[in-house]
């Protein structure tokens, strides 16, 4: 008997694999999630609230646990905590140093329940590790179908409150005193959110989510200032991500949430790189400039001026 | 000369006995009276003496706990259109993410509902409020990368670009370097002159704003006055609103300054 340390091959059968059945669904699921995650991502990312999308991911765990306890659609469960989740992290969360500890509390508590549920489940360790990681080769017609609902509620309303979110992501005060209610949009928002994670998490599963949510969202403001032109480049890049990973895991054999996430995170890395370098020379132009420091201003205070 | 040759005095913020509370605690009380509009308003006072409150207050983000408050004549709530706001610090997070520009259209658009471009009508007022803050260069650069000073003058269009009668500024020389403070004042003073618009600005330094001020309310005791600003440029005045001993000095010019006494 061999043994394969790394059992990654070739598969010149690809093709044929790419245009099955299974992979049809997966291509449309996949471009369905990455559609919505590039569309969130930005949001997330504007709005600082990475860590709450990391921790509603993880809040599926117990939901799909919970929901193959009590036998019903591991979507219902992934849903009911995702969104209930985002719901208590954006009513308690008002303040952003508030939002950390509740957002943590939270994510604590989910992994706590998803590890009972699974201890009383006598057969879900499948179901822990396709939420763990994700399974788009699994998704099913009915998956599909509510995933269509998913993105044409997100894309609705995002289209309904984005000049007003964009707005209150910037500045809440001045929004609100420009009679934007910011609450009522900062609790749509986690509602949003946690509509696009439960989508998301079926895909590439809570652990990977991020490098599918906010890392090309990331990206793409490092590209653009421009709000509209970010978010196509943020979907892009989820799309393509998620188009190219399927390709190699079916030329490799590899679960497709690995190659998906490698190629947002390499994407990601390349163009911070070359962000990093570009502002380093921008800097260099301004400090050849003089300017006015704080230390001269002390010395004209101390002086009486 | 007939009646309407008169320079109008229209009333620009209107307290009947307010009060403020903010989480069950009386912050001041007794504000009874007027500011005409047209001027440069200065809201000093300690710190916690309840400043921000009375800005949220005229902003509307905060009702008054007793008595009536009307902001041109209507209540504050009401009068959003007609009010600009300059928080301390404009881009908290976001940025990295926003242009200078998208700041500005956002005081335009950023309360309209359903997604739409800006028109061209709606860039070029947004083009000319950041020509009269002399931000048209830095317009297209992201809002992280401006200085304080330039990061206030986009904050200033972004509140402009609606043609406010109203313009409040929350500490706008807030950790500015000196040339920075100078040019600010300076601009602040320009376009109250171009504009005609009514400013209400919280200041905790008073020296660099004084040439420009010409009434104060201040916050002493947990009251709420209003004087014009050479009744509160008074040492007496000033060591009881600050609670350290205050000089009135003047400058070789006859400009007067604030200063510890000795």
């Amino acid at each position: 008997m061999t043994v394969h340390v790394v059992a990654l091959g070739y598969q010149p059968n690809w093709w044929p694999i790419l245009k099955s059945g299974f992979m049809g669904n997966a291509l449309i699921g996949g471009t369905i999630v990455a559609l919505a995650a590039g569309l969130i991502g930005y949001f997330v990312v504007v709005r600082q609230s990475a860590f709450a999308a990391h921790a509603l991911a993880h809040l599926g765990l117990p939901g799909a646990t919970g929901a193959v306890l009590l036998g019903v659609p591991v979507v219902v469960g992934l849903g009911v905590f995702c969104v209930g989740g985002s719901l208590v992290i954006g009513l308690l969360g008002k303040r952003a140093a508030d939002r950390e500890v509740v957002t943590g509390t939270v994510l604590a508590m989910a992994i706590g329940l998803g590890l009972f549920f699974n201890s009383l489940a006598t057969k879900s360790s499948s179901t822990m590790t396709n939420v763990l990681f994700g399974d788009l080769l699994a998704i099913s017609d009915g998956q599909l179908v509510s995933f269509a609902i998913l993105l044409v509620v997100l894309g609705l309303s995002v289209g309904i409150i984005y000049r007003p979110l964009l707005f209150s992501s910037v500045n809440a005060v001045v929004a609100e005193a420009k009679g934007v209610p910011v609450r009522v949009l900062s609790i749509a928002f986690m509602a949003l959110l946690g509509l696009s994670v439960t989508m998301a998490v079926q895909a590439v599963g809570t652990l990977l989510l991020f490098a599918l949510v906010v890392t090309p969202a990331a990206t793409a403001i490092m590209l653009t200032p421009r709000p509209v032109l970010a978010m196509v480049i943020s979907t892009t890049v989820s799309l393509g991500a998620v188009w190219l990973g399927l390709c190699a895991s079916a030329m490799f054999n590899l679960p497709p949430s690995f190659p998906i996430v490698t190629i947002a995170c390499a994407i990601w890395s390349i163009v911070w790189v070359s962000n990093r370098r570009r502002v380093a020379m921008w800097q260099k132009s301004i400090s050849a400039s003089p300017t006015v420091t704080s230390s001269t201003r002390q010395a004209a205070a101390t002086s009486g001026n | 000369m007939s009646l309407s040759e008169l320079p109008v005095t229209r009333t620009a913020l209107a307290f009947t006995d307010v009060s403020a509370v903010r989480g069950g605690r009386l912050i001041w009380s007794d504000a009874s009276f007027t500011v005409p509009a047209g001027g440069i308003v200065a809201v000093i006072g300690p710190n916690g003496s309840g400043k921000t409150t009375l800005l949220h207050m005229v902003l509307g983000l905060l009702p008054a706990a007793s008595g009536q408050l009307e902001v041109f004549g209507r209540r504050p709530s009401q009068g959003r259109d007609s009010i600009g706001y300059v928080p301390q610090h404009y881009a908290e997070g976001a940025g990295e993410a926003i242009r200078g520009i998208d700041a500005v259209l956002l005081g335009l658009t950023g309360n309209r509902w359903a997604f739409g471009r800006s028109t061209a009508a709606q860039r070029k007022q947004a083009g000319k409020a950041l020509a009269a803050v002399e931000a048209t260069d830095i317009a297209e650069r992201r809002l992280s990368t401006l200085s304080g000073g330039q990061q206030q003058r986009i904050a200033i269009a972004a509140a402009l670009v609606a043609q406010p009668q109203l313009l409040i500024l929350d500490e706008p020389l807030a950790s500015l370097d000196l040339r920075s403070q100078h040019d600010i004042v300076a601009l602040l003073a320009r376009l109250h002159a171009e504009l005609a618009v009514t400013m209400l600005v919280v200041a905790h330094d008073l020296n660099p704003l004084l040439p420009i001020f010409d009434s104060a309310i201040y916050l002493l005791d947990g009251r709420a006055h209003y004087a014009p600003i050479r009744d509160v440029v008074d040492g007496v005045l000033l060591t009881r609103l600050y609670g350290i001993p205050i000089q009135v000095a003047h400058t070789q010019e006859g400009e007067p300054f604030m200063r510890r006494a000795l």
